[in-house]
């Protein structure tokens, strides 16, 4: 048996490895394991590279993996869950990055590939690893506030973007030989550049709100482009890896436009929240019935089922673990406890999940839209934290903003109380009538004092 | 050609797997196939390696390195994610 044939025997146990290590991402009980799977598999892959490939020189990979372990193990280590669809945009644009590197450096060592399938793989790893490396990085700039979370918009947008496809197209004819009027090279990295331009103006019109759709498409983005890095270089085990990430981002992304009621189209081109249509100055005058930390407990205290849904303002109030505590001290008195998850209720796709289990909420505690909308007709009380649009009744009208998009049934339950800073509008910028319905209680205040002041008031009931 | 038939195969594969992950666990799904996508650094290490211009050495150090960020990152990111996931 040949080395070369070991090796590809190694390289097709990683593959396999990768999706093995993705299908015990199932359930919450295998998914450790699988996770673990997954990078003994990347190890694999790694050693049988080292040892197939002929190494001129040592230094710098060596410094190269020594420096990117570093760099990776400490943000890993140190990074808030809050903070987690950062991190992962940000991940996602080394990955990106990465590809298209391996992309330009093929074609910088032969200029004159031509239409071949390298050359067409190189352009296509180029362009989707150098959109999704700038589109990262501006992502992460939002999510970090490091600039406005607000669309940037300018006139003529989308017509000077489909201008830049077209020059990009252009210049990759250009690279690939096709077009004499430039060197191969010369036009390459004009190509290179709009690439990143293209991931900068792709990103910066949308929203903050929209960076769950964002960070699920970038990281789809950055599968394509290990894929077409593997077309390059001629390794399937890339191609293999690459594409399952591809459908994992894709899958995700579906899943957020779904649960906005909107298309990716709609998100790219968008325009959404803070919309004129609405006179904002209403927004907030009808009378509410407010409760206090006292009332709230006597309602949550004294009932057989209640259902909590937590929203972002729970998150950015780091409430997450004075929540749990009631949720525990309601336990204790023999109330059913469930947590009810939109799935846009967090930064990405499963955040609130996530903040949820770091605050020591039972995983089986946790459920989706689908799994609990039945289920408000029969709760005695839901307890809103921080969350508007995706418990907004107008979500039935055909005629509002958020027509269609999936919400939480809360208005069904016997008692509504809403936690809440002020009747100020969520994203979608619209007033919210479940506020002003005869069941609903307005608890004002700061998420984390609130929920503080909850804590001790349940402690007191009898 | 090959390439592509793999291509396409592992996409649905990988759609057949992932539809079925919780929406519990999507975060921690993305920042593992984040990590996968790391598997550039295979790419990173052949061009690397073979670089024989100081042009070429720079942007394949530069690759290994990201896609080290990456790869060790993401898996550790989600390990930690996943190990808080518990059942009472």
């Amino acid at each position: 048996m040949d080395a070369s044939f070991l090796v590809e025997a190694v390289y097709l146990l990683s593959a396999t490895l990768f999706v093995v290590g993705l299908k015990r991402l199932q359930s919450p009980a295998t998914a450790r394991a699988g996770n673990a799977i997954a990078a003994f598999a990347m190890l694999l892959a790694v050693l049988a590279t080292v040892v197939d490939a002929e190494i001129l020189s040592w230094t710098g990979i060596l410094v190269g993996m020594v420096l990117g372990s570093v760099i990776g193990g400490f943000a890993a280590r140190r990074v808030e869950m809050t903070s987690m669809p950062q991190l992962v945009g940000i991940f996602n644009g080394f990955g990106g990055a990465a590809s298209a590197l391996v992309s330009v450096t093929e074609f910088v060592s032969n200029p004159n590939v031509g239409v071949s399938t390298a050359g067409v793989a190189i352009l296509l790893g180029t362009l989707i690893g150098g959109v999704t490396f700038s589109g990262s990085f501006i992502a992460f700039a939002k999510l970090q506030e490091l600039m406005t979370g607000n669309p940037i918009t300018f006139p003529g947008q989308n017509l000077f973007n489909a201008f830049l496809v077209i020059v990009v197209l252009g210049f990759a004819t250009a690279a690939l030989g096709l077009v004499g009027a430039l060197e191969p090279l010369t036009a390459f990295y004009i190509f290179c550049a709009i690439a990143v331009v293209l991931g900068v103006l792709i990103v910066i019109p949308i929203g903050g709100a929209d960076m769950p759709v964002v960070i699920s498409l970038l990281n789809s983005y950055s599968g394509l482009a290990a894929s077409a890095a593997g077309f390059v270089i001629g390794n399937m085990v890339l191609i293999v890896s690459g594409a399952l990430v591809g459908a994992a981002g894709l899958i995700l992304t579906q899943l957020m436009c779904k649960g906005m009621n909107r298309s990716l189209a709609n998100v790219a081109f968008g325009g959404f929240g803070g919309s004129a249509k609405v006179d904002r100055a209403q927004i907030g005058k009808r009378p509410v019935r407010r409760a206090d930390a006292e009332a709230v407990a006597a309602e949550l205290g004294y009932v057989n089922s209640v259902v909590v849904v937590p929203g972002y303002g729970l998150a950015v109030a780091q409430a997450q673990h004075e929540l749990r505590k009631v949720g525990d001290l309601l336990e204790a008195r023999g109330v059913d406890v469930k947590y009810a998850i939109h799935p846009v209720a967090g930064r990405m796709p499963g955040h609130m999940n996530v903040l949820l289990a770091e605050a020591d909420v039972s995983y089986d505690k946790l459920f989706d839209l689908d799994e609990i909308n039945d289920d408000f007709s029969n709760t005695d009380a839901v307890l809103i934290v921080g969350a508007n649009d995706v418990v907004n009744p107008a979500s039935r009208d055909p005629q509002s903003v958020i027509a269609g998009m999936p919400i939480l049934d809360v208005d069904k339950a016997r008692r509504v109380i809403v936690m809440k800073r002020s009747l100020s509008p969520g994203f979608a910028g619209i007033d919210n009538d479940l506020f002003y319905m005869d069941n609903t209680l307005m608890f004002f205040g700061d998420a984390k004092d609130a929920m503080a002041d909850l804590v001790r008031e349940v402690r007191e009931l009898a | 050609m090959v390439g592509l038939y793999v291509f396409v195969l592992a996409t649905l594969a990988g759609r057949e797997v992932i539809t079925k992950v919780p929406p519990t666990l999507h975060t921690p799904l993305m920042s593992g196939a984040n990590a996968v996508s790391g598997i550039a650094i295979v790419g990173a290490l052949v061009v690397a390696g073979r670089a024989d211009g100081m042009l070429q050495t720079v942007l394949g150090v530069t690759a290994i390195t990201m896609a080290m960020v990456n790869v060790v990152g993401g898996f550790l990111v989600t390990d930690r994610m996943l190990s808080m996931f518990r059942k009472r």
